[in-house]
């Protein structure tokens, strides 16, 4: 499970503290979403609860931006009248000098404008930390509690990483969209519109010729972006491959190394490296090359308005200020144009990324429990499979017509090879999947008109694939029974035969169960689950046989919890020892997924069927044995 | 960090070519406001024209210099980050191809794919960083400074002034939160380690009826980030108002101070417009850098996994005059055998000595930790033992080249692992010269030809990233098809029956046994059933040899064995 989390952090982007920079989303091949319109006014419902906060962020913008865009143009007038008052010094015409009066005013104002303007764009901000964590607290918050009401259908058929990457990569380009990008998108628009007013308020000469680098920047921006594409798709490509390979050596070294095929591995590795290298310093390149151009693009402008301006100077036409303020806004200019194009690509994978956790929130759910679903107060444990019938895909049947009378109390055993199929039946029972046709029924009551939590609390289920959560020993027990006191939890541990190893761990029944849980073994971790069905005292068992990776003796230990757990509970284990199948009350025999006998030992053995051919494979295997034991 | 960057040194030549451009890019930049200065006092004073025209075509081709500068800069760039990332990834991948399984496994195999693909991308990415605003905003940062100074001392010093206080607000902001953004980390962590708990264990929740548990505990993990999130990024809002204020508290008092030197006639109206650009371009560059410095803790950490990887010493190796084998063929002796993993108290396998011979199964019992695996390991050298010996053919492991030990083992692991591919070329991985009659027969005595016949494109048939379209079962005959085909002397097969139901686990055993006679074959097991046909059964016991014989021997000598027996079949079974 690990594996597949770092993987997907390996999917996500490098996040800076900054965004994705300047650049970040240019070139990059980008995914669409299906229905943008439909998405995006979804994503601003969300906000709808932060109406009043975003129109202060707004109102704060517009504040903010306003105010910093005055700035050149009375910086501009200030310079102006030093410059009056220099040229009157040096032609001589009087004495008067600089008027330090109105230069003096101007920029007291001028550094109350800017105190003004960078208190509010400190609470836009501030504000929207609130909104946007918030908001996506909220969506995250959906999406477990969706988790909790969708059919386990949904988890089987898909991976585990697909279902992960949209509860956290996605809605992690959520958060840091709204974060940093709504704001920027306001302030992007506003200084834009800000600055082309205040240009051309100043000269409408300049302005057209300030304006005209932004077709010229953007037209050369999308043709490089346009080319390094294909690099970025190779670039992509070979990653994927890299890494690839890198997965799979790693995962495999212990053959590797046996096999002797180190050097093959590492040859194969350098071939995919060097090929990431050749798309990498291209795209790179193709990234590093928009800068520079656009800058030069800036600096054309600037060019064009240091010498038109200074033709329109000496025509009297403008100021000398006024080429200063013109100067500074054409430098401003560009940076929220590249703001906004590199902004369109991060939206777009923004709500592309919406739009897959809305699908997963749309994804149809269990149907709830009737008003009137109730509990069985004091379960016997008898449970009658009443003319079942069961399939994942309509079009491959798998449970036909099954009737099955389970007393309280008895064992049975399922049979068959892996990948049989064998937990159908548990999924069935529990009501991980509702049943097509026919009614399961525990004490005569069908389990539909029990609630689910009701239902699954008379089961208990200690399956190979061992589940314990990261916390200690004591809460793995304890998940069994939440009020369970540590006099319940030891004496459980005590019945699963786990009390004596749990002493032998460093902090006894405190010890914490790390992420992987590597310091239990196999064996180790299936004690705990039993003692957890033991607390959990249920009336119906399921349990599953371990066929690997336990070694005997703790075997031993299980066999032996297994047997008291048994004990006057209604047992379904899905078996691989003969001793437990032969002494099962009935044997429900699997094949392909489907039920294909049921009997008991020797009705099956008697009817010479698939039950019969498997018994006799396996009985003729000890034959073999022995003869070789005994040669 | 920088012990990493020592990686960089066959990029030097391009490195200096990097520093030159940047410094002439940023003569260039820092150029124009100085040339622009020259229109206001040559130009726009006298109101001669031509000056204004001739002076603008110098800018023109000041700014062409300096765009050609910044393309080939980040050319160069480009390619040393990219090159010194490409170095980074081999070498790793190089160390930790050659790794022991022992060393291996000290990190986890998830840690070692991150620090092989993620960490070198982080540390490229910063070293591209570096090289584009580094580099170039010192020189803009000194040459700014410089070109001020050139133009007036005293309106200079406001720059000076500024600079540290500008990197100190910034240093002071981020000090605060770079430690808020690791918390924050970690609470993500935690908050994935939630949902994906939940995940796994979906069935488990539900059977339990814990969900409402389950929402509560990912709902605090939940909780504890936004709070987390929202204060940080309150911090960060400080940082962009504060240096804008910063530069435009800049701005004003060069105006201020300018207009003071012109009054005293000390200065030119030009060059005051040029100084408040300097002071633009300098204190931009100063912003950069500093963003590129926060980056830096991460990048560092990246660079220090890195670093931990590549400091393992291959703990296995080669020697330095191999021996060449006796003439025998697949004899395998331990002699008074002691292994101690690094750092654990008790050795896993202490004195243990047997021989065995080409024709002969071994079967290795016990308890878990009992030390069969690793007695198992020590066949084909993936540890070095700590005392005794263990001769293969005569001659000691440690003293053949491990190529030449290996390729006489064909050793079948517990856990199956396929490589991505063809189920021919899974089967081949044990022997690439094996004809096609050699790979069905491999295929046919694992008892995985018939499921192989079975698929639509038989032995060409595509098997995916860790054979996940395969079952668990098809995946052990494939992974021990893969071991026949090496028509190795040694067989090793580590418990690698336990996928497979037991009729085609007995099938299997009596193929297995005809193939093999020629060769010596150890089987480790928990099962009773796989190992009672053995020549010699060696029961082991907490690292120690309690007892090795027959199995009717076993029975009615060695206790270990006798209750191993006992827990796991009825007398009849048995019998």
């Amino acid at each position: 499970m690990s594996t597949e989390r770092t993987a997907l952090k390996q999917q996500a982007p490098p996040q800076s503290m900054f965004g994705r920079g300047p650049m970040g989303g240019l070139g990059i091949p980008v995914q669409k979403a299906k229905d943008f319109k439909g998405t995006l006014r979804r994503l601003t419902g969300y906000l709808q609860p932060h109406r009043p906060a975003l129109i202060v962020v707004l109102v704060a913008g517009v504040v903010a931006t306003l105010f910093s865009v005055i700035g050149p143009k009375m910086l501009g007038m200030a310079t102006t009248k030093i410059f009056e008052g220099y040229l009157r010094r040096t032609l001589g015409r009087s004495n008067a000098g600089i008027d330090f009066a109105y230069v003096g005013n101007i920029l007291s104002w001028l550094l109350v404008l800017y105190v003004i303007s960078a208190a509010f764009q400190y609470l836009q901000q501030y504000l929207m930390s609130n909104i946007a964590q918030k908001t996506v607290y909220a969506i995250r918050r959906q999406v477990e509690a969706k988790f909790g009401r969708l059919p386990l259908k949904f988890f089987d058929s898909r991976t585990h990483g697909e279902i992960l990457s949209r509860a956290v990569n996605d809605l992690d380009n959520i958060s840091s969209t709204l974060q940093q990008n709504l704001t920027q998108l306001i302030s992007s628009v506003l200084s834009v519109i800000g600055i082309i007013i205040m240009m051309l308020t100043i000269s409408w000469i300049l302005t057209i010729v300030v304006v005209l680098t932004l077709p010229l920047s953007v037209l050369l921006v999308a043709r490089i972006a346009k080319r390094s594409q294909a690099f970025f798709i190779r670039q992509q490509k070979a990653l994927g491959e890299l890494n690839g390979h890198v997965a799979e050596m790693y995962s495999g070294h212990a053959i590797v190394t046996a096999f002797g095929h180190e050097e093959r591995a590492v040859a194969r590795f350098n071939g995919l490296n060097d090929n990431y290298y050749e798309g990498a310093w291209r795209a790179q390149f193709a990234t590093g090359m928009m800068f520079p151009i656009m800058m030069f693009i800036g600096n054309l402008g600037y060019v064009a308005v240091a010498v038109i301006g200074g033709y329109l100077v000496t025509g009297r036409a403008i100021t000398i200020g006024d080429v200063q303020a013109f100067i500074q806004y054409s430098r401003q200019f560009s940076m929220p144009i590249t703001q906004l194009s590199s902004m369109a690509n991060t939206i777009q994978l923004t709500i592309a990324s919406a739009e897959r956790v809305f699908e997963l929130l749309d994804e149809p759910e269990e149907p709830a429990d009737a008003p009137s679903a109730g509990a069985i107060a004091a379960p016997r444990g008898e449970v009658r499979i009443d003319h079942v019938t069961f399939s994942y895909k309509p079009e491959v049947p798998l449970i036909e017509d099954m009737t099955i009378e389970v007393a309280s109390g008895r064992t049975v055993a399922i049979v068959g090879p892996t990948g049989a199929g064998k937990t159908t039946l548990v999924n069935l029972l529990m009501r991980f999947y509702d049943v097509s046709g026919g009614a399961i029924r525990v004490d005569g009551v069908d389990i539909r008109e029990l609630r689910r939590g009701g239902l699954r609390r008379m089961f208990g289920m200690v399956l190979q694939d061992t589940w314990l959560f990261s916390g200690s020993i004591r809460d793995n027990i304890a998940y069994g029974r939440e009020d369970a006191g540590e006099d319940a939890i030891v004496r459980a541990a005590k019945a699963a035969q786990a009390d004596h190893f749990i002493r032998t761990l460093p902090e006894n029944y405190g010890t914490l169960i790390n992420e992987e849980a590597t310091n239990l073994s196999q064996g180790q971790k299936q004690l705990l689950t039993i003692a957890r069905a033991f607390l959990a005292d249920p009336a119906i068992l399921i349990l599953d046989e371990a066929t690997s990776s336990v070694d005997t003796r703790t075997e031993v230990l299980i066999q032996d919890a297994m047997a008291t757990l048994m004990k006057n509970r209604t047992t379904f284990v899905i078996a691989h020892r003969l001793s437990t199948i032969r002494n099962a009350d009935l044997i429900l025999m699997m094949e392909h997924g489907r039920i294909v006998e049921t009997g008991t030992h020797q009705e099956l053995l008697a009817a010479h069927g698939r039950y019969a051919d498997l018994y006799q494979s396996q009985f003729a295997g000890k034959l073999l044995q022995e003869v070789e034991a005994s040669s | 960090m920088l012990k990493l960057l020592g990686l960089i040194k066959p990029f030097r030549a391009s490195l200096a070519v990097v520093v030159v451009l940047a410094l002439a890019q940023s003569l260039a930049n820092l150029y124009l406001p100085r040339l622009m200065a020259d229109i206001v006092d040559h130009g726009i004073v006298p109101g001669d024209t031509r000056q204004i025209l001739a002076i603008g075509g110098l800018m023109l081709v000041v700014a062409v210099i300096g765009t050609i500068c910044a393309v080939a800069g980040s050319y160069f760039s480009s390619l040393i980050a990219t090159g010194f990332g490409r170095i980074v990834r081999g070498r790793i991948f190089d160390r930790v191809a050659h790794f022991s399984v022992h060393q291996f496994d000290h990190f986890s195999t998830a840690s070692l794919i991150t620090r092989t693909t993620n960490d070198t991308t982080q540390v490229q990415s910063v070293l591209i960083m570096m090289l584009g605003m580094v580099i170039t905003a010192p020189m803009m940062a000194i040459g700014g400074v410089a070109l001020s100074l050139s133009q007036d001392v005293r309106l200079a010093r406001v720059l000076i002034a500024v600079i540290p206080v500008l990197a100190l607000v910034f240093f002071l902001i981020m000090r605060k939160a770079v430690p808020l953004f690791q918390v924050m980390q970690v609470k993500i962590d935690r908050l994935n380690l939630v949902l994906d708990e939940g995940l796994t264990g979906v069935r488990v929740i539900r059977a339990f009826d814990r969900g409402a548990h389950e929402s509560r505990r990912f709902d605090a993990a939940n909780l504890d980030l936004t709070g987390t999130a929202i204060s940080v990024n309150r911090l960060v809002a400080l940082l962009m108002p504060a240096m804008f204020f910063m530069m435009n508290l800049t701005s004003v008092s060069i105006i201020w101070f300018g207009a003071v030197r012109i009054d005293a006639g000390q200065m030119h109206v030009g060059a005051m417009m040029a100084s408040l650009q300097y002071a633009i371009q300098i204190l931009f560059a100063v912003f950069m850098v500093t963003a590129v410095f926060v980056t830096l803790p991460r990048a560092a950490a990246s660079a220090e996994r890195i670093n931990e990887v590549l400091d393992v010493v291959p703990d296995v190796n080669d020697p330095a005059q191999p021996k060449a084998p006796g003439a025998t063929r697949g004899h395998v002796e331990f002699q008074d055998v002691t292994f101690q993993y690094p750092g654990a108290e008790e050795p896993a396998l202490s004195a243990v000595s047997f021989s065995a011979r080409p024709g002969e199964v071994t079967a290795i019992i016990g308890g878990t930790g009992s030390g069969k695996s690793t007695l198992a390991g020590l066949i084909p050298r993936f540890y070095d033992v700590n005392a005794g010996r263990v001769l293969v053919d005569g001659v000691d492991v440690r003293e053949m080249p491990q190529e030449d030990l290996r390729a006489r083992i064909g050793y079948v692991p517990q856990k199956a692992v396929l490589f991505s591919g063809t189920i021919s070329s899974n089967i081949r991985f044990g022997r690439e010269t094996a004809s096609d009659e050699e790979m069905q027969h491999a295929a046919t005595v694992a008892q995985a030809a018939e499921f192989i016949d079975r698929m639509p494109d038989g032995y060409a048939s595509p098997v995916s990233q860790g054979g996940t379209n395969l079952s668990g079962g098809q995946k052990q005959r494939l992974s021990i098809a893969r071991a026949l085909a090496r028509r190795a002397e040694i067989y090793v097969f580590d418990d690698s029956f336990s996928a497979l139901d037991f009729a085609t686990d007995a099938k299997l055993r009596a193929a297995l046994k005809q193939e093999t006679t020629a060769a010596t074959v150890f089987i480790v097991s928990q099962r009773i059933g796989t190992v009672m046909g053995a020549d010699r059964i060696i029961v082991l016991d907490d690292g120690r040899v309690a007892g090795i014989g027959t199995h009717a021997e076993l029975l009615a000598s060695c206790a270990v064995y006798k209750e191993i027996v006992e827990s796991q079949a009825s007398l009849e079974e048995v019998a």
